[in-house]
């Protein structure tokens, strides 16, 4: 298929926590977008998602730095999610009536299925 | 379809490199280190695995403030004020552009075919003088950039191509400029280094004189409430000066400067970097006038015959892994000024009546240390601490009338900054602890106080990261002279349609009248001292308190792609609930008490901005104050106060030559309106100020990277007040008075000096 990566950074919250569930997670995937106005939505989806807690999108290189709280979210959700407001994850593909809802400069070039 | 990438992640997990990554901290220096860094992590990929690029060169677009990538990718780099536009090279890659607004980016390099290494050249420059859009507060950024207008060369004199800040003149003998803002003088602004109070208590008077001009990297001003951070005594606004860096300053800087009014400054910096996480500098600034001038033929000096020692010695340490960041400061501080009549002779004529003179010797310890901390596990949290200690001594006479201050302070700061929910919601909590010791002695009466504070704040503020946010702070203080008090400030930006801001704010804040180090004027007069107890702490009376209202309007446009409007007005109301009033109203007098009636200060200002490209800047600024006080005679307006002030400044600079060559050149009108003057020997009762005008200028020419040089005049329109003094013929007699001025005492001025980087 086409070149994924997913960086998965999971660390405990302190020394101690090594056995309960952790409660902060980072993830890194690829958002598609193009401009500021797209940083502005992707950062908005991403935030408006319980559980996260910090989001980071990078215009140049389309990845996302998440923060989250894995028992509020899973990973899963995070892709689908942000996927929903019409930026393809590099997991999860949003329908077309969303992509064609974004705003003119947000309409990245589309991989074809 | 969601399909984890298998395989390959549990390998990465595993190793090594992964546990690294987890260091990934993006910082949130906060309000302690608002001069942020930046952190980052630099990726290449190849067979579809991510690797750290080692060793690449990051750096500031057009500076050479700049650093290596770690073992892990890894790099932290203090930002610069002159851009945020950041180049990442390596060799074999193709060498990147970005643009950085967060503090932490992170990015994927490309490799890049054989022969294709060329550097990018972006042509955008951040403005000298900012007023931002996103901040939720009126903050207006003075890059040093900007501070190169200014003629000279201390902090006090850096305001002068700047419409939110007035300069005056605070009498005719000591040369010192009084700043204002919002009608209100210094004393009522919060003015800070680096986030620690420094301006207050006993150096009001001339404590801006003693930061040399050089030595400052940017000067954020924040009009109306402000935050509760840092305190509660800010009620017109705060003004913070950040200091060079060591790491970001140039490794050698100098600077000479010589003027027709006989002074000479000499300004150098070392600095040094000792390791990949130290670097230390070393600044030395000096001034000296030694010539006499008295133009106006009063027997007494237009300016005083002074000299000046400063030395500052800062240590900075990054840490980017663990993510600890510290700056460690001293400073100290000598200045002697001799003032008053030509003929004066300190040695033989103080203390008697055969010639007026006067002599003001200060010298000041600073000392300060900063530690910040972000985890670098949970980025959007971060503590910070700072401490400082310092100690004022001023020993004066004027005439016959003597003053002495000796202000010890200690200050500390607590700070933790996190979130809640999400990075939209943040919160800072914190505490402040103060502790100041005043020894005054006034024509030989000892005032003693000490001041003892412990402050605690909680401040929240969210962003929708459009065109919403707001703040609002509440601190309570625990304070041994003013008692237990609650300082609730809020702030709100509304963004309706696209490049159009609103703000409203809203704060109180309440302050100790230091009666004689705020008006050290008094002391160039014979008038009498009059203290009207309220049964106060403080002198006998109660410390000032106010309400802050502000409103503030800004848009921006564009007409083509390259003429940039911004236009502006804000409306700002200072209500004062108690107010220690400064009452030169009788004659031969002057008197304190605390305010019995209404005190007001209403500020307008209404400011146009226009650039075209990066070559032509043109502000201007009509400003209105109406600054009103129950004083026991009547309710007037405070005098020596223009009603009405008018500002431009228009900048032109050229094109920089390949080989780093550029002229630029500005020049500065100020229009002042007339100013109430109270009854003296001179003036009539109810008798105005004549309107007048002042222009300034300045050439630059930068000849290389390396080097400029300088020329500029100050006041060259010559507008001097004729009889500055009153009863200079009889500088022993009741009437004698040096405090009413109004325009400059000294005409025009050349100048003209030099700076050198290496």
């Amino acid at each position: 298929m086409k070149k994924i990566l997913i960086i998965l950074l999971a660390l405990p919250l302190g020394m101690v926590a090594q056995e309960k569930q952790k409660k902060i997670m980072k993830a890194q995937f690829t958002v598609k977008g193009n401009c500021e106005v797209c940083e502005k939505r992707i950062e908005k989806a991403a935030l408006s998602i319980k559980g996260v807690k910090s989001a980071d999108w990078d215009i140049p290189s389309n990845q996302i730095n998440l923060i989250y709280d894995p028992n509020k979210v899973s990973l899963e959700t995070l892709h689908t999610s942000i996927a929903e407001k019409g930026h393809d994850t590099s997991e999860a593909r949003s329908k077309d009536e969303d992509y064609d809802k974004l705003p003119k400069c947000c309409q990245y070039v589309r991989e074809e299925l | 379809m969601f399909v984890f990438v298998g395989g390959r992640l549990p390998k990465l997990f595993g190793s090594e490199i992964m546990k690294k990554y987890a260091l990934i901290l993006s910082l949130w220096w906060g309000m302690i280190f608002s001069q942020d860094a930046l952190q980052g992590l630099i990726q290449y990929q190849d067979n579809n695995n991510i690797y750290p690029l080692v060793g690449a060169n990051v750096f500031w677009q057009n500076t050479t403030v700049g650093t290596t990538t770690n073992r892990n990718g890894f790099f932290l780099l203090e930002r610069v004020p002159s851009t945020n536009i950041l180049i990442i090279s390596y060799l074999g890659f193709k060498t990147d552009t970005l643009k950085t607004e967060s503090s932490f980016i992170s990015h994927q390099m490309v490799q890049s075919p054989k022969d294709e290494l060329k550097e990018v050249i972006l042509n955008q420059r951040k403005k000298p003088l900012q007023k931002s859009f996103i901040e939720t507060q009126n903050i207006l950024k003075v890059s040093s950039e900007e501070l190169l207008k200014a003629a000279c060369c201390n902090l006090s004199e850096s305001f002068e191509t700047n419409p939110a800040i007035d300069v005056n003149f605070a009498d005719a003998l000591t040369g010192t400029k009084q700043i204002k803002m919002l009608g209100l003088s210094s004393p009522y602004l919060l003015i800070s280094e680096e986030n620690i109070p420094m301006v207050r208590g006993a150096s009001q008077a001339y404590g801006l004189s003693f930061t040399p001009g050089t030595w400052v990297e940017s000067i954020q001003i924040s009009k109306g409430a402000g935050s509760v951070t840092n305190g509660f005594e800010s009620i017109a606004g705060q003004i913070n000066t950040e200091l060079k860096k060591p790491l970001t300053d140039d490794p050698f800087f100098l600077n000479l400067f010589a003027s027709a009014n006989g002074r000479y400054e000499m300004n150098t910096h070392f600095n040094r970097k000792i390791n990949d996480r130290l670097s230390t500098g070393l600044l030395v600034h000096g001034n000296k006038r030694t010539q006499k001038f008295d133009n106006n033929k009063d027997r007494f000096l237009d300016l005083p015959v002074s000299e000046q020692i400063n030395l500052m010695n800062r240590w900075q340490y990054i840490d980017s892994e663990k993510g600890w960041i510290s700056f460690l400061s001293w400073k100290y501080m000598n200045d002697e000024k001799t003032l008053g009549m030509e003929d004066f002779n300190p040695e033989k004529d103080r203390g008697d009546k055969q010639s007026w003179g006067s002599q003001i010797n200060t010298s000041r310890w600073d000392t300060s240390l900063k530690l910040g901390y972000v985890s670098p596990e949970i980025p959007y949290q971060s503590f910070g601490f700072q401490t400082a200690y310092s100690n004022h001594d001023q020993n004066s006479y004027f005439g016959l009338r003597s003053y002495t201050i000796e202000h010890q302070s200690f200050y500390t700061h607590l700070l933790f900054n996190s979130i809640i929910g999400n990075t939209l919601n943040k919160f800072k909590l914190g505490m402040n602890y103060s502790h100041d010791d005043y020894d005054e002695w006034v024509d030989g009466t000892n005032f003693k106080r000490k001041d003892i504070n412990l402050g605690g704040y909680f401040e929240f503020s969210y962003n929708n990261n459009d065109n919403f946010s707001w703040i609002g702070g509440i601190r309570v203080d625990f304070h041994n002279n003013f008692g237990t008090f609650v300082t609730p400030r809020i702030h709100l930006r509304y963004v309706p349609i696209e490049k159009f801001v609103i703000r409203l704010s809203a704060g109180s804040g309440r302050k100790a009248a230091h009666i004689f180090a705020e008006n050290q004027t008094l002391f160039a007069t014979n008038r009498n001292i009059n203290i009207q107890s309220s049964g106060g702490k403080i002198y006998g009376l109660n410390p000032e308190r106010a309400w802050n209202y502000g409103l503030g309007v800004s848009k921006s446009f564009y007409l083509g792609a390259a003429n940039q409007f911004n236009l502006s007005a804000d409306y700002y109301i200072t209500n004062f609930e108690n107010q220690v009033v400064v009452d030169w109203e009788i004659e031969r007098e002057i008197s304190f008490y605390n305010l019995d009636g209404k005190s007001a200060a209403k500020s307008f200002q209404l400011e146009l901005n226009y650039d075209y490209r990066n070559f032509l800047n043109f502000r201007a600024a009509y400003k209105n104050y109406d600054v009103k006080t129950d004083y026991k005679s009547a309710f007037s307006q405070k005098p020596l106060l223009a009603k009405n002030r008018f500002f431009a400044n228009l900048g032109l600079e050229t094109k920089i030559s390949p080989t780093s060559r550029q002229w630029r050149w500005d020049i500065t009108f100020h229009h002042v309106g007339t100013q109430r003057l109270v009854q003296t020997q001179r003036d009539e009762i109810n008798s105005f100020s004549p309107a007048f005008s002042l222009w300034n200028s300045q050439l630059t020419w930068v000849i290389s990277k390396k080097f400029e040089i300088y020329l500029g005049g100050e006041n060259i329109g010559d507008y001097q007040q004729s009889a500055p003094i009153i009863g200079s013929n009889d500088p022993f007699g009741a009437d004698f008075d040096a405090a009413q001025v109004y325009a400059p005492v000294f005409g025009a001025m050349v100048y003209s000096g030099l700076r050198l980087k290496i």
